[in-house]
């Protein structure tokens, strides 16, 4: 297992460094001169001797290999430069409105779990009955409702009509009830569904007849012969899922005035900021790297089989 | 809300609703500014925020544009910026997932590689770098999502191919003599495009999903011009006041999702299970 988890670590960097590579070149193929930005930014009219001298600043009269490997060698000091607006270090920016979102996002992962499998047992083990036909219906309103709609839909609910919740800002649990809901309805939807199609598949294996004709009680053919086997995918999904959650924390967070990353990122992206929006994709890339590897992991830990040939593939 | 009926009444109601409400998406997309009973884009600062009415059905939004009028002209922009980004993305994943597949060694291996790596980003996140790069604006934010989406039809495609190249009847072909460009045009890309668009039907939802959740943050078309992710950001000023205007132009978002999702299933349950079975390889 250790071996597994260090192999998997060696792994990571040559992944790490293709995703910095491909965000230095973007960043050089896009249209924009960094160096003019960089001017309109500081407020310094672009005459060609300022020009000029912000290039040399920036290093961008260098090689461009030169230039990935002063950036790379940089990233990896966990330099990102300066913020071309605040002035301040990119990173501290970064980190000091990050936490705000990972608590976000988090709560949204824990929050998809813990409702998804309720659901997903329940629909396949009364399928095609009450429960079933709730879930479905559930689930399928879940899968087509833009998340920042049912956020302004909750806060229509839950605080203009019936006072119950805080419509933003960070504070108790009752601030976070809303937003966690619209960032986390979508994949718990998707969540409960597969776990309903694996739990129906895996009731027709053979060892679960064999459980049930060993005369085993239902409630133990369910824990440890059906459900034990069935929420495989379900790992591997969550995995997918949580890029897709830190994207919709990084939207929602914008509706509740949740002092995230989010909106620090849109106003980088609207002033097209390069340092502050480098830093934030490869810091957040990075993470979710880090992220599908515990999955995988946690994987590799409930279902033994997987610990060599993943390793291989 | 009889749409949501189709859940209980069995598959075939399902996917009878799904085609009829793309239809008729299609059909506003189409000829929106000749359905839509006023200007979507006239100010008329007499009539803000009117209560819906027998001229206004809708009412009328902070600067008394009609907000019936808004929502049909926006269907243009808004279903229309997806199938832009859908074609974008199919026309990448089959040319880059085509070449590595039919062309194999080290250009695949190439071509992969790069694949996982796009995969690696957050879709969001990559979105927004893109966005930043590119400058905002609908065309922008429409190339930065099919550049984040591309990477998983590419690998498909490529799946597909080489699931292909073996059949029966490819082989078939070769032994009669039939040239390599030959092959590939008559028997394998015409069975992997069909079965592209159906997985591509399946993602429909999913990337106007993405391209709204971006016109809502104000990344894409700019105001006056009707587009439903703008409008409920425009909107969303008003949510204490005026709570409808956040509705309407939301429901026309999740009812298209909603069809496409119900399309994407009837195309799924029509086509060839086995076929499923060898893409997931």
């Amino acid at each position: 297992m250790l071996r597994y988890i260090i192999l998997r670590l060696v792994l990571l960097i040559p992944v790490l460094l293709g995703v910095s590579l491909i965000v230095f070149v973007l960043l050089h193929l896009g249209n924009g001169d960094p160096a003019l930005d960089y001017l309109r930014l500081s407020q310094i009219p672009p005459t060609d001797a300022a020009l000029a001298e912000a290039r040399h600043a920036l290093g961008l009269d260098r090689p461009l290999p030169e230039q990935y490997l002063t950036w790379l060698w940089n990233a990896v000091h966990l330099d990102f430069g300066m913020s071309y607006i605040t002035g301040r270090p990119v990173l501290d920016d970064i980190l000091y409105y990050l936490p705000a979102t990972l608590q976000l996002g988090g709560l949204a992962l824990l929050a998809t779990l813990v409702m998804s499998i309720p659901l997903g047992l329940a629909a396949a083990r009364w399928k095609g009955r009450w429960p079933d036909q709730v879930v479905r219906f559930i689930t399928f309103i879940g899968v087509s409702m833009p998340n920042f709609w049912l956020a302004f839909l909750l806060i229509a609910l839950f605080s203009l009509w019936l006072g119950w919740l805080p419509p933003m800002g960070r504070g108790g649990p009752q601030h976070l009830l809303m937003p966690v809901l619209a960032i986390a309805l979508m994949s718990m939807s998707i969540n409960a569904r597969l776990l309903r199609a694996s739990l129906l598949d895996v009731r027709e294996h053979r060892h679960v007849f064999y459980a049930r004709a060993r005369g085993l009680n239902e409630k133990r053919v369910w824990r440890d012969h059906i459900l034990r086997n069935a929420w495989m995918p379900l790992v591997t999904a969550t995995g997918m899922h949580i890029g897709e959650l830190l994207g919709g924390a990084l939207v929602i967070e914008t509706i509740f005035a949740w002092p995230g990353v989010g909106r620090f990122a849109v106003s980088a992206v609207l002033n097209r900021d390069f340092p502050v929006m480098q830093c934030f994709t490869l810091l957040l890339t990075t993470l979710l790297v880090l992220c599908n590897l515990v999955v995988d992991i946690c994987y590799a830990w409930l279902d033994p089989r997987t610990r060599f040939s993943g390793v291989m593939a | 809300m009889s749409t949501l009926a189709a859940v209980y009444t069995g598959k075939k109601n399902g996917a009878r609703i799904g085609y009829a409400l793309v239809a008729l998406l299609l059909l506003m997309a189409l000829f929106g500014p000749w359905l839509a009973p006023y200007d979507a884009t006239l100010v008329s600062l007499d009539d803000r925020l009117l209560p819906a009415s027998a001229s206004h059905w809708l009412g009328t939004d902070h600067l008394g544009r009609d907000v019936l009028s808004r929502l049909i002209v926006g269907t243009q922009l808004s279903l229309g910026s997806v199938v832009l980004v859908l074609g974008l993305v199919l026309v990448l994943g089959v040319v880059i997932g085509g070449i590595a597949g039919i062309v194999g060694g080290k250009v695949d291996m190439f071509l992969m590689r790069l694949c996982d790596m796009f995969l690696t980003f957050p879709t969001l996140v990559l979105a927004f770098f893109l966005i930043a790069l590119l400058g905002t604006g609908l065309t922008n934010v429409i190339i930065a999502i099919a550049l984040s989406h591309w990477a998983w039809y590419a690998r498909m495609v490529r799946g597909m191919v080489l699931a292909q190249r073996n059949r029966d009847y490819v082989l078939a072909s070769r032994l009669a003599g039939a040239s390599r460009l030959t092959r590939l045009r008559q028997h394998v890309m015409p069975n992997v495009v069909g079965q592209l668009l159906v997985l591509a039907s399946m993602d429909i939802g999913h990337m106007m999903l993405h391209v709204s959740g971006l016109s809502f943050l104000g990344l894409g078309v700019s105001p006056p011009t009707p587009e439903w992710g703008v409008m409920i950001n425009d909107a969303k000023e008003f949510i204490w006041t005026q709570p409808q205007l956040l509705l309407w132009p939301g429901l026309m978002i999740f009812i298209s999702v909603m069809a496409f999702n119900l399309l994407g299933d009837a195309l799924r349950d029509r086509l060839d299970p086995s076929v499923l079975a060898e893409i997931k390889e």
